[in-house]
């Protein structure tokens, strides 16, 4: 038995996080936060070089066959960031919908173009994801009519990938005859939301897996789980830096970390986010290999880690004082990151209350 | 990332559940140590012993079964025991603090005469640290000992002292040097708790029952050679005994043991007629529990991962005992919400009879406030938390220079 990353998962940690580092110091994530389009080519064609975007495509489609802890991993790196890179959508939930609910022949067509970073899919759900907004879509035939609201990572996309209520999945180009996309800054502004609307629409249908719904849900797991490390990742920036600022700043005299308020409030902070670490890696590893525990798993992470970073973002910012309540300092990129994927593919109530019908309470 | 076994643990799995088709019947019920083992528990403890499900890394020259040590294996056995719901052992405070005190710092002869019977159930041990005026403040321990004539002549007094009214011997921290300063001025003593001067007196706790006991001391001798590693070497094996303690895994078992209680609990119990697992407000806060019980078990993997590998766990490790006691805590105060009114009147069975529901979610729900308390308060542990976890500045000292131990 071995509960953690592997080398090589923390080695490709390291370079990742390290990349990042270099890639977006303060002044160049509020420069590319600012548009609020949620994507950067510069930095999305760097990420290819580190392998991220073909990270859990099978090798045979030119990927590199890993699994959702490796996205996982990647993902808490890239919250640690706030980087603005449409991942989970495009990176993670994509490829696994081919691969969930997918023919062959469509696998082949899409997943290299997805693992060369050149098909960008952002994933919505007419309906199951549990998001407020509008989710209203139908299909006659292969075409496909209607709008979803909120769909996350679309800045770039160039097509959608609609989940209907039954689990069938349908692909839509996004300069197809009657696709229009509006795009929205979201409060997040390394992440926009896109309501995009189809109007008979001509779509690839995705319905190759035995249980369709079961395939879509797999698909709606992941993404939760991937947002809840993107999510660990912010909270871990907020909490790394409010460490680091009550060891500098002095008031009466004093550091502030040597006030028992101060540090009580940071203890409480570490001794609630670190065991959702090893949650979010059950929780991926679970979507990897434990088929049996992958949805309680996935719901009560994006629920749990959504809750304890929420007060973690809460009381970093206010170990910061008028400063942490700035825009100067910019550390509200993460309180906004942590804010954003709470809500996103079902805030916490709606992922307890689905735990609950898994487990017929 | 992988969850299985290898093929050594999955060997030692099967001899264990071997043993236990085998000899299972012949266990007591887990739980209880609240109370001295009775004749079929110490018939129990030797038949473990024997196979080396307990005393597993102790030399045989001591009565152990001198095995190298592994956490994963103890892992395993623990798993098992508590899979099969069948006893795995005392663990009492001679036990898990004592024993491997001695053997790491222990003369030959404190180890031969000691270890042994510890191990077997036959001497019970207590605690001799906290004192009225110090708690938190071990260091500041004002008991006192003085050599005379080939004996330490103990006065003073400790509080918290569990077991004591039913122990044979004490490992008491106590001040010899009174000149030094505080930390250096302690020396650690194992004692008969039958020595004339001892008076031990019950205390009773907010639970109703009498867990702990008041020890005072009244020149009560110590023969010279009873002292661990040296005058003046208290507070370091204190620090050791202290760390053997911390090094048992925080056990996620009883947090999941506890939350498969109270599953079904919110589903036996109704109001109005509906069962309670089915009202908005009781399910939302199980599954808030149960989202956090799953975090504490990751975190519990993530911690016996490290061990086996022999990292330091750090911080992730200084959590354990505050925000297991904290999570505790919120699952016996669902329970006794779920119980409600109806809970409110019960009576305990006593210290040698089995309590019913309602009786010990209460109990629980009022001692995991104890335990809040005791073993270093959580106030304390958020003060280790941030200084040696997260490196904050200590709280500057106030009056350093008060001089300790005089008087």
């Amino acid at each position: 038995m071995e509960f953690g990353l592997s080398l090589e998962q923390r080695q490709f940690d390291d370079s990742l996080r390290s990349f990042l580092t270099d890639r977006l110091p303060m002044e160049r994530l509020r420069a590319l936060a600012e548009p609020g389009g949620g994507y950067d080519e510069g930095l999305w064609h760097g990420l290819a070089e580190l392998g991220l975007h073909g990270l859990i495509v099978p090798e045979r489609f030119g990927g590199a066959g890993l699994g959702v802890l490796d996205a996982a991993v990647a993902a808490e790196a890239l919250g640690y960031a706030a980087a603005p890179v449409p991942f989970a959508g495009t990176t993670v939930m994509a490829p696994l919908a081919f691969m969930n609910s997918a023919t062959e022949a469509q696998q082949d067509e899409y997943l290299p173009m997805v693992a060369a970073g050149e098909a960008r899919i952002a994933v919505g759900f007419a309906g199951l994801a549990g998001q407020t907004g509008t989710a209203s879509a139908t299909l006659d035939g292969s075409r496909l009519t209607g709008t979803i609201s909120g769909v996350m990572d679309a800045g770039a996309a160039t097509h959608f990938l609609v989940y209907l209520r039954d689990g069938t999945g349908a692909l839509v180009a996004a300069n197809a005859p009657g696709v229009t996309q509006s795009l929205h800054r979201s409060l997040d502004r390394t992440r926009p939301l896109a309501d995009v609307s189809f109007d008979g629409s001509t779509a690839e249908l995705l319905v190759a897996a035995n249980d369709k719904l079961a395939a879509a849900r797999r698909v709606l797991d992941a993404g939760r789980v991937v947002l809840a490390a993107d999510t660990l990742g912010a909270a871990q920036t907020m909490l790394d830096r409010a460490v680091a600022f009550a060891k500098e700043r002095v008031q009466f005299g004093r550091v502030i970390g040597s006030f028992q308020g101060v540090k009580y409030m940071l203890a409480d902070c570490v001794t609630m986010l670190e065991p959702c670490r090893g949650m979010v890696w059950y929780a991926a590893h679970a979507q990897d290999g434990l088929p049996d525990e992958a949805r309680l798993t996935a719901c009560h992470a994006k629920a749990h880690v959504a809750d304890v970073a929420r007060e973690v973002a809460r009381m970093t910012t206010e170990t910061h004082g008028g400063m942490g309540f700035t825009d100067l300092l910019g550390l509200h990129y993460w309180f906004k990151r942590i804010s954003f994927n709470r809500q996103v593919l079902g805030g916490p109530e709606r992922c307890r209350e689905e735990a609950a019908a898994l487990q017929g309470w | 990332m992988d969850l299985s076994l290898s093929e050594e643990y999955q060997a030692l799995q099967a001899e264990i559940r071997a043993f236990i088709a085998t000899h299972g019947h012949k266990s007591p019920k887990p739980g209880g140590g609240r109370k001295r083992p009775d004749q079929k528990t110490l018939d129990w403890q030797k038949t473990l012993l024997e196979h080396g499900y307990v005393g597993r890394t102790i030399p045989v020259e001591y009565g152990g079964a001198g095995k190298t040590p592994d956490v994963m294996e103890a892992a395993v056995i623990a798993s098992e025991f508590a899979a099969a719901n069948i006893y795995a052992g005392l663990t009492n405070q001679g036990v898990s603090m004592l024993v491997p005190t001695l053997l790491e710092l222990g003369t030959e002869e404190q180890k031969r005469a000691y270890v042994g019977p510890t191990i077997r159930g036959d001497i019970i041990w207590c605690q001799g640290y906290s004192e009225p005026g110090n708690g938190s403040d071990l260091a500041n321990a004002q008991t006192k000992a003085e050599l005379r004539d080939g004996f330490w002549v103990v006065n003073g007094q400790k509080i918290w002292t569990s077991s004591a009214h039913y122990a044979d011997m004490m490992f008491l921290l106590c001040r010899t040097e009174p000149d030094r300063p505080k930390h250096e001025g302690l020396s650690y003593l194992l004692l008969s708790m039958n020595s004339p001067g001892i008076d031990r007196r019950p205390l009773k706790t907010m639970t109703g029952r009498s867990e702990f006991n008041e020890v005072f001391f009244t020149d009560v001798k110590v023969p010279e050679t009873q002292i661990v590693a040296g005058r003046g070497k208290g507070w370091y094996v204190a620090n050791v005994t202290l760390k053997h303690e911390r090094s048992m895994i925080g056990n996620a078992d009883k947090v999941t043991t506890r939350l498969e209680q109270l599953i079904k609990l919110l589903r036996s119990s109704e109001i109005d007629g509906v069962p309670l697992i089915r009202q908005a407000e009781f399910r939302d806060r199980l599954l808030r529990l149960q989202g956090e019980v799953i975090a504490w078990k990751a975190h519990n993997l993530r911690l016996l991962t490290e061990a086996a590998q022999g990292i330091d766990s750090g911080v992730n490790r200084m959590i354990v005992k505050y925000g297991g006691t904290m999570l505790g805590f919120r699952l016996s105060s669902l329970a006794v919400d779920a119980l409600g009114a109806a809970g409110l009147p019960f009576e305990s069975a006593g210290e040698d009879a089995e309590d019913d529901d309602a009786t010990t979610w209460n109990i629980d729900y009022m001692y995991d406030v104890g335990l809040m308390i005791g073993g270093g308060s959580n106030n304390i542990q958020k003060n280790i938390i941030g200084e040696r976890g997260l490196d904050l500045p200590r709280e500057p000292k106030v009056a350093a220079a008060t001089a300790v131990g005089r008087g």
